[in-house]
C-alpha cells in the first residue's frame, strides 16, 4: 500500500468478551480500553450483566475507533469466548473472528477461517502460574489480531499490578507476550487496525458516567456524600469513598435512603456541599426529604441512576423511565431542576452545574443518569476546570455580616427574585430558623393566610431566574430537516450516529436532544421546526415520558414514538432502521 | 457569660397550659446559661410533634424538619460543622416510632449529638393517639378497646445498642433534669436523654401524680452506669418504680474522631483549589 494512504487509514472495531459472572470480562475490557486509549484511539466500553455474582452469561464490549464515538455498535468484529456457552450463543450469527480457549473443549474445538483457538488458561498456568492471568493472555492476543503494538499493554500491566510486586507484574507481562506471539503466529486474517499510528493523546481520558459524576462533584467542592448502596448508583459512592481521605470529604453509608437524603440536607444546611445518589426505588424513599429541601430552601443535589422498574425491576439493566416521577415527585409545589447528561463529559459538567443551581436557587436539583450512562466507559477530553462554576452562591459574605445588628437575620426574607440570602449556622452573631412548617420570614411556624400566600409565591418566583439558566436542547442540523427525533439523556451518542447514518444515505433527518430538561420553556422547540418538520420521540421507556412532559409544559403534541423498554440500550443501526420504518421510507 | 435571658425567643408559645414541655424549656435554658454557650454556637434539630416546637421558643440555630427525621438531619449538620453543639429534640412518636430505625443507627454511629426525647406516652399534636411507649391496655383515639401492643423500652434498646450515654429525667425534678442535660451535652458521643413529661390534655393516666409516686433517683443508691447488665435491668424497670438519672455509659470513641473530622477545620469551611484536582484525572489516562 502506498504510504500516503496508510496515514489516513481509519478503524472502527467492536470486541465482545463473553463469559460467566466472575470470569474477569471487565478486567480484559478495562485493560484493552486503556491500551487503545494510549494508542490515541477513541474507546467506548459497555457491559451486559446479569444480576448475579457467579455464573450466567455476561459480556463486556469494547468499541475502538480512530474518530470520536459515543455509542456501542451491534456489529461485533471479534468475539472472545471465556466459556463454551459464549461460543454456542453467538457462533452462528457472528461474521467476525471468534477467539476461544482450546482447553475448554474435550477433543477438537470448532475450526475454520472465523475461529482462532488460543490455549488461554494453559499459557496462563505455564507462564504465570495462575489461570486468572488468562485475561492478560487474551489481551495480548487481541492486540496481535488487530495489528497494534503490545508495548502500551505491558506498561499498563506494570501500573495495574504495581502494588502486587515484581513477580506478579513479570508473570502478567509474560502471559501478554505469549498470547500476542501465539496469535501473531496463527492468525492469517485482516488486521483491522494495522496501519493506525496515532500518538498517545494526553488530553483524553476513559471514564465511566459514575466516575465522571463523582469527579464533577469533587471539582464542585463536595464535602459530604451520604447514600445507601443501590445498583447502578453505588459506583459513585465507591469512587468517592476511595478518595475521601485524600480530598477531605466524608462518605457515609446510613441505614436507608431516608436517612441518606436527610443527612445530605442537614450537611448542606450547615454549609458542606452534599450529594446523594440512588436508583428509582431508593429515590421513592427520599421523596419526603425532597419536599423538605423545597420547603426549608436547603440546596440538595440528587442523582437518580435509572434502572428498569417498577419495584426491583431489572437491577443491572437500563431504562429512562423515571423522568415523570422526578418531575413531579414530592408533596406540594416548589421549584426544582432536572439535568440529564448525554455522556460522561456532560455527567461531569452538569454535576457541577447541579451544585451551582441547587445553591443559587436553594432548591433540589436532580441529575438523571441510567445504568447505560453510569456503567459505560466513555472517551472524553480531559475536563476543563476553567469553565466550571466555582465558589459559593447566594451566601452572604462574612465581612458583610459583621455590620448587622445581632440576632436580626431573616432566613426567608421576601425578595424580588425569591432568593433569600443564606448564612451558615455558627458563622456570625446571628441565629437562623429553618422550618418544614409554613413559616414567617424569620422562620417561625405560622398559619397566617397572607404569609402563606407570600411564601408560596416567593418560593415559586425562583423559577423565573432558574428557567433562564437551563440550556436549550441541541438541534442538528439547525432547522432544515423534514423529520426530527426528540430524545434526552444518555441516548445522545446513539441518536447522533443513527441520524448521521441516515443522512449519509440521503434521508433528511435531524435530532433534537435534551440534556437539561426542567423547568421547560414554552418555546423550547423552535416554532419553525414545529411548523415545518415532523417530530418522533425516541426514548428508552415504554410510554414516551419526555413527549408527555413537553405536552404538559408546552402544549406540543409528539404523536410518533420509537420506544425501547427491554432493559437494553438503543443501538445506532437498530435505531436508524426504526426511524426509517416509522416514516415509511423503509426498504 | 451567657444568661437565661440571652436564649429568649420572640415566638409566642403554642403549648397547652400546664404542659410538661414548659418545664423542659426552662431546665434547658438554665442548662445553656450554665454551660455558657452562645446561641449561635448551638444547633437544635427537631422533627414534628409538640416537643419538636421547642427550638422555636429559644434563641438558637434551628432546623425544624420532618416527623421522625431529626437524627439524620442532626447527623449531617454535625458532620458538616463539628464545632457546633448539636441537640436533637422530639417526642416519643417522632423518635421511637417514625424515627425508630434512625434512632438505632445513630446510637451505633456514636456521633457527638445529644438527643432529648420528651416521652409523654401519647401523641399530643394529633390529639391523643397511642405511641410506642403507651402502656398496655391504654385507651386512646386509635385504641378504643385498649392498646394491645407491648410498650417499647427505648432505654433498654439504647443499652443494647452501646449508646455511649443513656439517662432519664423527669420534668417534675427540674434541677436534676438540668444537670442531666449538662451531662448529656458534655458526653463526647451520642447521648440519649429521655424526659418523662405528662401530657395534661390527652394522657389522663401518666399524670404528675402518677409519676410523683413512682419516680426515684438512681443517685440515691449505689448504681454504676458502666455495669451493663445492671443498667439493662434498670432500663427495663417500669410501672411500680421508675428510675431517673444516668442509667448507662460506655467508653466509645466518637464518630467525628474515627472519621478524622476533629483534627481539621469543619467541612463547611473548606474549599478545594484547582491545583488539588490536577492529578486526579491521571488514573483515567
Amino acid at each position: 500500500m502506498p504510504e500516503k494512504e496508510e496515514k489516513t487509514t481509519t478503524c472502527d472495531v467492536s470486541i465482545r468478551i463473553g463469559g460467566e459472572a466472575g470470569q474477569g470480562m471487565k478486567v480484559i475490557s478495562g485493560l484493552l480500553g486503556k491500551t487503545f486509549l494510549r494508542q490515541g484511539l477513541w474507546v467506548f466500553n459497555h457491559q451486559d450483566i446479569m444480576s448475579r455474582i457467579r455464573g450466567g452469561h455476561n459480556y463486556s464490549q469494547i468499541r475502538l475507533s480512530s474518530s470520536s464515538i459515543g455509542a456501542p455498535s451491534s456489529e461485533v468484529d471479534i468475539l472472545i469466548c471465556l466459556d463454551k456457552n459464549t461460543l454456542d450463543l453467538y457462533q452462528d450469527e457472528m461474521d467476525g473472528l471468534i477467539i476461544y480457549d482450546q482447553g475448554k473443549w474435550e477433543g477438537k474445538g470448532p475450526g475454520g477461517k472465523k475461529f482462532l483457538s488460543i490455549p488461554l488458561e494453559e499459557i496462563a498456568k505455564e507462564k504465570g502460574g495462575d489461570v486468572r492471568m488468562a485475561n492478560s493472555v487474551a489481551s495480548g492476543a487481541v492486540l496481535a489480531v488487530l495489528g497494534l503494538s503490545l508495548d502500551p499493554l505491558l506498561g499498563l500491566l506494570e501500573e495495574s499490578f504495581g502494588s502486587k510486586g515484581k513477580q506478579v507484574i513479570e508473570a502478567n507481562k509474560e502471559c501478554a507476550r505469549t498470547g500476542y506471539q501465539h496469535a501473531q503466529d496463527k492468525f492469517r486474517g485482516k488486521k483491522l487496525c494495522e496501519n493506525i499510528r496515532p500518538e498517545h493523546d494526553k488530553q483524553k481520558i476513559l471514564v465511566t458516567g459514575s466516575e465522571a459524576m463523582a469527579l464533577g462533584a469533587i471539582a464542585s467542592n463536595i464535602r459530604f456524600y451520604s447514600a445507601y448502596p443501590m445498583s447502578p448508583a453505588t459506583a459513585i459512592m465507591e469512587y468517592l469513598a476511595r478518595k475521601q481521605k485524600d480530598l477531605g470529604l466524608l462518605v457515609e453509608q446510613p441505614e436507608d435512603e431516608i436517612a441518606a437524603v436527610n443527612m445530605a440536607i442537614g450537611a448542606y444546611f450547615a454549609g458542606a456541599r452534599s450529594m446523594t445518589a440512588t436508583s428509582g426505588g431508593g429515590l421513592a424513599l427520599m421523596v419526603e426529604g425532597i419536599s423538605l429541601a423545597g420547603m426549608t430552601e436547603t440546596p440538595l443535589v440528587i442523582v437518580d441512576c435509572q434502572r428498569p422498574a417498577p419495584a426491583t425491576g431489572l437491577p443491572t439493566r437500563t431504562e429512562q423511565a423515571d423522568l415523570l416521577f422526578i418531575a413531579h415527585c414530592a408533596h406540594g409545589e416548589f421549584p426544582r431542576a432536572i439535568l440529564a447528561p448525554s455522556n460522561a463529559a456532560e455527567a461531569f459538567y452538569l454535576t457541577n452545574k447541579a451544585f451551582y443551581l441547587a445553591e443559587k436557587y436553594q432548591i433540589p436539583v436532580f441529575i438523571l443518569g441510567d445504568q447505560y450512562l453510569n456503567d459505560s466507559s466513555w472517551t472524553v477530553k480531559t475536563f476543563n476546570l476553567e469553565n466550571i462554576f466555582r465558589g459559593r452562591h447566594s451566601l452572604v459574605p462574612g465581612k458583610e455580616m459583621k455590620d448587622w445588628p445581632s440576632y436580626r437575620y431573616k432566613r426567608y426574607e421576601l425578595t424580588g427574585s425569591g432568593i433569600s440570602p443564606r448564612i451558615l449556622p455558627g458563622t456570625s452573631r446571628q441565629v437562623l430558623y429553618a422550618d418544614s412548617d409554613e413559616h414567617t420570614e424569620e422562620g417561625h411556624i405560622t398559619e397566617s393566610a397572607e404569609v402563606r400566600k407570600n411564601m408560596v409565591e416567593k418560593r415559586l418566583r425562583k423559577s423565573n431566574g432558574l428557567i433562564e439558566e437551563i440550556s436549550p436542547p441541541r438541534v442538528f442540523p439547525d432547522n432544515e430537516a423534514e423529520l426530527y427525533t426528540v430524545s434526552w439523556g444518555s441516548t445522545f451518542g446513539v441518536v447522533k450516529e443513527a441520524v448521521q447514518h441516515l443522512r449519509n444515505r440521503g434521508m433528511n433527518v435531524g435530532a433534537i436532544h435534551f440534556s437539561e430538561i426542567f423547568p421547560v420553556k414554552k418555546d423550547v422547540i423552535p416554532r419553525e421546526i414545529i411548523e415545518k418538520s415532523e417530530l418522533i420521540g425516541v426514548e428508552n421507556n415504554a410510554t414516551g415520558q419526555l413527549a408527555k412532559l413537553l405536552r404538559m409544559e408546552t402544549g406540543l403534541n409528539i404523536e410518533k414514538r420509537i420506544l425501547k423498554y427491554d432493559g437494553r440500550p438503543f443501538l445506532p443501526e437498530e435505531l436508524a432502521r426504526q426511524i426509517e420504518e416509522t416514516t415509511g421510507d423503509g426498504k | 457569660m451567657t444568661k437565661i435571658e440571652d436564649f429568649k425567643s420572640d415566638d409566642p408559645i403554642a403549648w397547652c397550659p400546664g404542659c410538661g414541655n414548659f418545664g423542659i424549656l426552662s431546665a434547658w435554658k438554665k442548662a445553656l446559661a450554665e454551660m455558657n454557650i452562645e446561641p449561635e454556637r448551638i444547633l437544635m434539630v427537631s422533627g414534628i410533634g409538640q416537643a419538636a416546637k421547642l427550638p422555636h421558643y429559644l434563641r438558637c440555630n434551628t432546623f425544624n424538619g420532618l416527623h421522625g427525621r431529626t437524627l439524620p438531619v442532626a447527623t449531617g449538620a454535625k458532620i458538616a460543622n463539628h464545632e457546633l453543639t448539636v441537640i436533637a429534640d422530639g417526642g416519643d412518636g417522632d423518635g421511637y416510632a417514625e424515627g425508630g430505625n434512625h434512632f438505632i443507627h445513630a446510637m451505633r454511629r456514636n456521633i457527638d449529638i445529644s438527643y432529648f426525647v420528651h416521652n409523654n406516652q401519647i401523641y399530643g399534636l394529633t390529639k391523643g393517639q397511642a405511641s410506642p411507649t403507651s402502656d398496655e391496655k391504654m385507651v386512646t383515639g386509635t385504641t378504643p378497646e385498649g392498646n394491645t401492643l407491648c410498650p417499647e423500652r427505648p432505654l433498654a434498646l439504647a443499652v443494647a445498642s452501646s449508646c455511649s450515654f443513656v439517662a432519664r429525667g423527669y420534668v417534675g425534678e427540674m434541677e436534676h433534669l438540668k444537670d442531666l442535660m449538662i451531662k448529656a451535652v458534655s458526653n463526647k458521643g451520642f447521648s440519649l436523654l429521655e424526659i418523662l413529661q405528662p401530657c395534661v390534655s390527652f394522657n389522663k393516666t401518666n399524670t404528675y401524680d402518677w409519676y410523683k409516686e413512682r419516680v426515684y433517683m438512681l443517685e440515691d443508691e449505689p448504681h454504676d452506669p458502666f455495669d451493663r447488665p445492671k443498667a439493662f435491668h434498670k432500663a427495663l424497670e417500669w410501672g411500680g418504680k421508675i428510675p431517673i438519672g444516668v442509667l448507662f455509659q460506655c467508653d466509645r470513641q466518637p464518630y467525628e474522631e474515627l472519621a478524622g473530622l476533629v483534627e481539621n477545620a469543619p467541612l463547611s469551611q473548606r474549599e478545594r483549589e484547582a491545583k488539588d484536582l490536577e492529578r486526579i484525572w491521571d488514573e483515567f489516562n
